[in-house]
């Protein structure tokens, strides 16, 4: 039997120490062991997005990452993301324009577009496609969620939409 | 009908119907506080992975479980043996499907697997992981035997037959032959053919397939935590197979990540979960992982169609002949069957234009693939392509606008109601409005003019048209007359809250396309209280009204109209105690954003929150003969059509290079007609993501087989779908022909994207290419193909 | 709650030392870990099960970027996003700043390494064929010692390197791009990110109007990257204004046929390496490159 590891990091600001099996996904770390379920696992080989989380300040797979490998990490969910308030126009804007029906894909999303937003504040439609073009949604076909990153971008900056 | 008209609460004060009101539900969506199936932890639930058989077709010689059995953590290691006196097979069959047949199929492969991924022995562990470390040292034996995977050859009399006892590989034939289809090509003008290919794919919901079941010994009660369509039925199937009492399972559906028409079907994977939950007493979960997704959820179309179409001097459609083949894997799936796509391609082929001879043949046959079954669609976008791409070919033949074409061809505007001549009945449609709406939004002439001063400078645009019809609002004709416990009818119960607020349970349930949102509008408009008062349960065969669920674009035009109904009734309730308290007649009274009023003047009375607390915590003060029912449910069930047909228009422009090959999606437009309108941004909504979905059939998705029967590319790193970067606009525009079937006249709108792009994207494609002549007809379009159609290659 | 892998030990490098100590000691059942974008899918679907996974994203001597003695130093474990980043990168070899943009998508640009890349030696990736292009030299270490091996000599086949199981990457040399070098990054992929159905990266020296050292290397046509040799020599010395395109082109299927993958034929393939090099040596040609 392989022993487990202790891995101590920040989960959206609050310390963490496990022990956990090196074996285990930083995506199944947070939902299983960390109660966090708001970070989706849909195909737990990188390609669909829904697992998409920040790692010290960056968008990653959850499912790529070992939870072991996150030590002194600060891992940051959508469950963060939501408490900070850092995305709660983008939310509203998904609400309002229906960016998103089963919401199996949103949390990754979310964090995807978020870091856009960051990066480039006011994103062409190009862009902003070109930037979510990893995160996978069977509902909607993107447009509104197009729409809804397009519409808090200008906000953002002031613009009117 | 205009009596009609004003009767209905459409018109009503603050009606909530016809407005894009945000879903309730979204907000916790949006911030991951969803509740899918996976998120579902019970105390003593144990883990489920499965051993399957990495054959198309093989004999199980034996199995040996002993070293997996001796991993710690393992719990239970079960095969098909060990099942037997838990679980029954179940047959695929329908009655109304006349010669239908198919084979026994068990939860665990019985001595032989039949497909790739076919479940062969259970690992029940502590975590999945350890399932899966014990599913490793599971060995099996197999034997390969010959696969049948060539639908083409599957009925030659040298293939072996998979299933012996059942003679052949014929699953189930449809003909049709109505009219004088010799006379009619004899007479015709132009005359055109086409083979089509419609690949295989499959529906990827991103949540997979889910289920917890959780056996209470206690009670002899089962509780079926599941990501599903259909609550009320999954409850029947598993009583039925699990031998269990009907009235003791119980199925709840909390979020659902998607579903398609996926999750509609029985799967043995979950069944073995159940089985295993009765078996081991305790919570079962079972999870399919992405790449059991790609070979055992249900696989979708899978057709060669060979058909011609007869048009005579004036453009006018007079004649189809049609030959369908499907090959639906080893096993007609249950309980819905795998013919009905079949039968969706031979009722519905051409089924906007009023030519009165058509003969159809339609084969599904049994091979070592996948199962085949109903995906969002269900065998329109093959009728709609074989229909539009020989349209557009003749109007090539003939020299006219495609457009034209069509206009001259539909079903005239006073012909209704209408029987089409595979026999079904159309209520009303609006093709002639619909595609000169389409044409004028699209702006058609600027757009020709711009593809023939483009091609001058070496870009090649397409312009491609599909008009179509869409199956919705099932009646008992669906499956109810075939035997099948797949109820047809919804219900709604409201209750008035002693706060004001309304609570309603439905039995449609959300997959996220907005049931929630448009029962709420529906009841909020009927009682005449505010969305945000409204509370909606779903998907909890304890508390909903007993239902048929989510398939066939039923939710708004049957659910929703059960709850229109139940609203009214609870309104007419709650007047009558308003009435007696107020000491008014319950007609001179209404009930306006929750508050009781004058119905002539609007003056307020009382809000409903008054009325609330009087009924529910003082009836003493209430007169003595007053017994207020606070609490309404009514059913609804179509009854005077078996289908409400929806129409709708499609146009794709698209860009080809021909030098790669590749296709890009400049711009889509819809326009729809699916009856009253109750969320107008989730119905584009709907429509939006019905057409990617086309699209990602055309362009993209396809299981690849081997010759073997061995699925080539079944992980989401090789199976492609639509993603963001290659999807375009879609505009949708509405023309609104309510049904008269129902006072809230919804039609439904959750698969008529799907229905359409597929022949709206091809005939775009091959228009771009015309200049070249070349055409393509095999999905998906792939550059490869699209080289080789140039000569390129 | 699904695709799990099996069960392995897990070493946290933060040295060489470190790294090159359980390799020596477990040769062969040991995988190094980098970006994870490849192996860890490789492991959730159990494709790969080492017993111990060497975690080298703690080693900062894997890291770095810099110019030392006449070359572009890339750490091996410098990620797509950060090697995008790089001023020293964009200046000095503006081929890799084309080329990252087309590696699948941000998150995974956020992780993968540079490193991991080459080591993975997928034929279908894009930076194998950059690394040939730009005749990188590859810096190998073990306990042993240290060896240097040219690009060309590095990719062995699909997912086949030369590394020997005790030897590590550690870093990449690129020589500077000349003032007059020029370079193109293309790729004919179905969807954005996707791996390409043909890709080329191309780069040369334009030097009074003629082109020298061409280099053309195709990725996601063969088993590793492809190094055109005979089309480069077609158009080798030749004006950039007015070189016979079609004889560079028609010099690609010289003793060269295209592997098939599984919706592209190697008939398409060679077919798109054509597109791709007349788009390479137009660009060349009008000084956009």
């Amino acid at each position: 039997m392989v022993k487990p590891v202790i891995v101590n990091l920040t989960v959206n600001g609050e310390p963490v120490s496990r022990a956990v099996e090196p074996r285990l996904t930083l995506a199944d770390f947070l939902r299983d062991d960390l109660g966090l379920k708001g970070t989706h696992v849909g195909c737990e080989h990188g390609v669909c997005g829904a697992c998409t989380l920040r790692l010290d300040g960056v968008a990653v797979r959850g499912c790529l990452t070992l939870a072991v490998q996150c030590e002194g990490a600060a891992v940051e969910t959508i469950e963060g993301v939501t408490e900070r308030g850092v995305l709660k126009d983008l939310q509203d804007e998904f609400v309002a324009r229906n960016a998103l029906q089963c919401g199996f894909c949103t949390p990754g999303m979310l964090i995807s577009a978020g870091e856009l937003l960051e990066r480039n504040p006011l994103p062409s439609r190009e862009e902003i496609r070109e930037q979510l073009s990893g995160n996978y949604c069977r509902c909607t076909g993107y447009q509104s969620i197009v729409d809804a990153v397009e519409t808090t971008a200008r906000k953002r900056s002031g613009q009117n939409t | 009908m205009t009596d009609r008209r004003a009767m209905t609460v459409l018109d009503r004060p603050n009606s909530y119907i016809g407005r894009s009101v945000p879903r309730p539900n979204a907000a916790r969506l949006a911030q991951g506080r969803g509740t899918y199936v996976d998120d579902i932890v019970l105390p003593r639930m144990v883990h489920l992975a499965f051993c399957r058989s990495p054959y198309a077709h093989a004999e199980i010689l034996s199995i040996d479980t002993a070293a997996a059995a001796a991993l710690p953590g393992v719990v239970r290691i079960v095969t098909m043996a060990d099942l037997k006196d838990y679980c029954t097979p179940w047959v695929g069959i329908l009655d109304h499907l006349k010669g239908i047949k198919s084979a026994p199929q068990w939860p665990l492969a019985n001595g032989k697997a039949f497909f790739q991924g076919e479940p062969v022995v259970a690992v029940v562990a502590t975590s999945r992981a350890l399932a899966e470390d014990a599913v490793d040292l599971v060995e099996i034996d197999y034997r390969e035997l010959p696969a049948v995977a060539d639908m083409e050859t599957a009925l030659d009399p040298d293939t072996p037959v998979i299933h012996p006892e059942l003679g052949d590989n014929l699953c189930f034939e449809r003909r049709i032959d109505a009219g004088d289809v010799e006379a009619a090509f004899a007479e015709a003008a132009v005359v055109v053919e086409e083979t089509l290919h419609f690949n295989r794919h499959t529906g990827v919901t991103l949540e997979p397939r889910s289920i917890v079941c959780d056996f209470n010994p206690a009670e002899e009660t089962l509780t079926l935590h599941m990501s599903v369509q259909c609550p009320h039925m999954s409850k029947n199937l598993y009583a039925k197979h699990l031998g269990l009492d009907e009235d003791r399972v119980r199925v709840i559906c909390k979020d659902v990540g998607g579903s398609f028409g996926i999750k509609i079907h029985t799967y043995s994977d979950e069944m073995t979960a159940g089985a295993l939950s009765v078996m081991l007493r305790r919570p079962v979960k079972f999870v399919a992982d992405r790449l059991e997704s790609f070979t055992t959820d249900i696989h979708a179309r899978d057709h060669r169609v060979t058909a011609k179409m007869a048009f005579n001097a004036e453009g006018e459609v007079t004649a189809i002949d049609m030959d369908d083949l499907t090959g639906i894997g080893p096993y007609s799936v249950y309980p819905r069957s795998s013919g009905i796509e079949l039968n969706q391609v031979a009722n519905l082929t051409g089924g906007p234009y009023k030519h009165r001879n058509y003969r159809v043949r339609a084969r599904a046959v049994f091979q070592n693939k996948g199962v085949m079954c109903q995906y969002r669609g269900v065998g329109h976008p093959i009728a709609v392509a074989v229909g539009e791409a020989l349209i557009d070919k003749g109007a090539a033949a003939l020299g006219m606008d495609p457009a034209e074409v069509r206009r001259r061809s539909f079903i005239a505007d006073d012909a209704y109601p209408y029987t089409s001549p595979s026999g079904a009945i159309y209520e009303r449609q609006s093709h002639r409005e619909s595609l000169a709406k389409l044409l004028q939004t699209m702006d058609y002439e600027g757009l020709r003019r711009e593809q023939q001063e483009l091609r001058g400078r070496g870009v090649h645009r397409g312009i491609g048209f599909a008009s179509l019809i869409e199956v919705t609002n099932p009646s008992p004709a669906f499956y109810g007359v075939g035997g099948a416990r797949i109820a047809s009818q919804d219900g709604c119960t409201i209750r008035l809250d002693p706060t004001g607020g309304i609570t309603c349970a439905t039995g449609v349930t959300e997959q996220g396309q907005g049931t929630e949102a448009i029962i709420a509008q529906i009841a909020a408009t009927a009682v005449g209280v505010e969305p945000r008062h409204v509370r909606v349960i779903t998907g909890d065969t304890d508390v909903v009204p007993y239902g048929g669920g989510t398939w066939a674009s039923r939710g708004a035009g049957i659910g929703g109209e059960a709850a229109l109904q139940a609203g009214k009734e609870l309104r007419r309730n709650i007047l009558a105690v308003a009435g007696a308290i107020l000491q008014s007649t319950p007609e001179s009274l209404d009930i306006r954003d929750g508050v009781i009023v004058d119905e002539s003047d609007g003056t307020e009375r009382m809000p409903l929150a008054e009325l609330g607390r009087l009924v529910y915590f003082r009836g003493d003060t209430l007169p003595p003969d007053l017994q207020p029912e606070l609490v309404a449910t009514r059913h609804y069930t179509s009854r005077s059509y078996p289908f409400a047909f929806t129409n709708a228009a499609h146009a794709c422009y698209i860009e080809v290079d021909v030098e790669t090959g590749l296709l890009k999606l400049l711009k889509y437009w819809v326009v729809e007609d699916c009856g009253t309108v109750i969320n107008p941004l989730l119905v584009a909504e709907q429509t939006r993501g019905g057409v990617v979905q086309g699209l990602g059939a055309a362009l993209y998705e396809e299981c690849l087989y081997s010759p073997e029967g061995q699925l080539l590319n079944g992980s989401l790193a090789d199976y492609l779908l639509p993603m963001a970067g290659e999807m375009p606009d879609i505009v949708v525009e509405h023309v609104t022909t309510p049904t008269e079937t129902s006072e809230l006249g919804a039609k439904g709108v959750g698969e008529a994207g799907t229905a359409g792009a597929p022949g709206a994207v091809m005939n775009a494609l091959n228009d771009a290419l015309r200049p070249f002549g070349a055409r393509l007809a095999h999905m998906p379009f792939t550059p490869d193909k699209i080289l080789r159609a140039l000569g390129k290659i | 709650m699904r695709l799990k892998p099996r069960a392995f030990e897990y070493v946290r490098a933060v040295s060489l030392q470190d790294v090159f100590a359980v390799l020596d000691s477990h040769g062969d059942e040991a995988k190094v870990l980098a970006g994870g974008q490849s192996l860890v899918p490789a492991l959730n679907m159990r494709l790969a099960a080492p017993e111990i996974v060497i975690d080298m994203n703690a080693v900062a001597e894997l890291r770095g970027i810099a110019v030392t003695g006449g070359m572009l130093r890339i750490g091996a474990m410098n990620r797509y996003a950060e090697v995008a980043a790089s001023e020293l990168v964009a200046r000095h070899a503006p081929l890799l700043a084309r080329a990252i943009p087309f590696i699948a998508h941000p998150a995974i640009r956020n992780r993968g390494t540079l490193g991991g890349s080459l080591c993975n030696a997928d034929p279908a990736s894009e930076l194998p064929a950059c690394a040939l292009a730009l005749q990188a030299m590859f810096h190998l270490r073990s306990s042993a010692g240290e060896r240097s091996i040219a690009a060309e000599e590095f990719f062995a086949g699909t997912y086949t390197t030369v590394l020997e199981p005790t030897e590590v990457l550690v870093s990449v040399d690129v020589p500077l791009a000349a003032a007059d070098s020029v370079s193109f990054f293309d790729e004919v992929a179905r969807r954005q990110g996707d791996y390409a159905m043909a890709g080329l990266a191309a780069c040369a020296v334009r030097r009074g109007g003629v082109l020298r050292d061409v280099r053309l290397a195709f990725f996601a046509v063969s088993d590793m990257p492809h190094l055109a040799d005979a089309a480069m020599a077609e158009a080798e010395g030749q004006p950039a204004a007015d070189l016979d395109v079609e004889a560079v082109c028609a010099a690609l299927g010289k003793g060269f046929t295209p592997q098939e993958d599984l919706t592209t034929s190697g008939a398409a393939k060679l077919h798109l390496m054509k597109v791709l090099t007349r788009r390479a040596l137009t660009a060349f040609a009008g000084g956009e490159a």
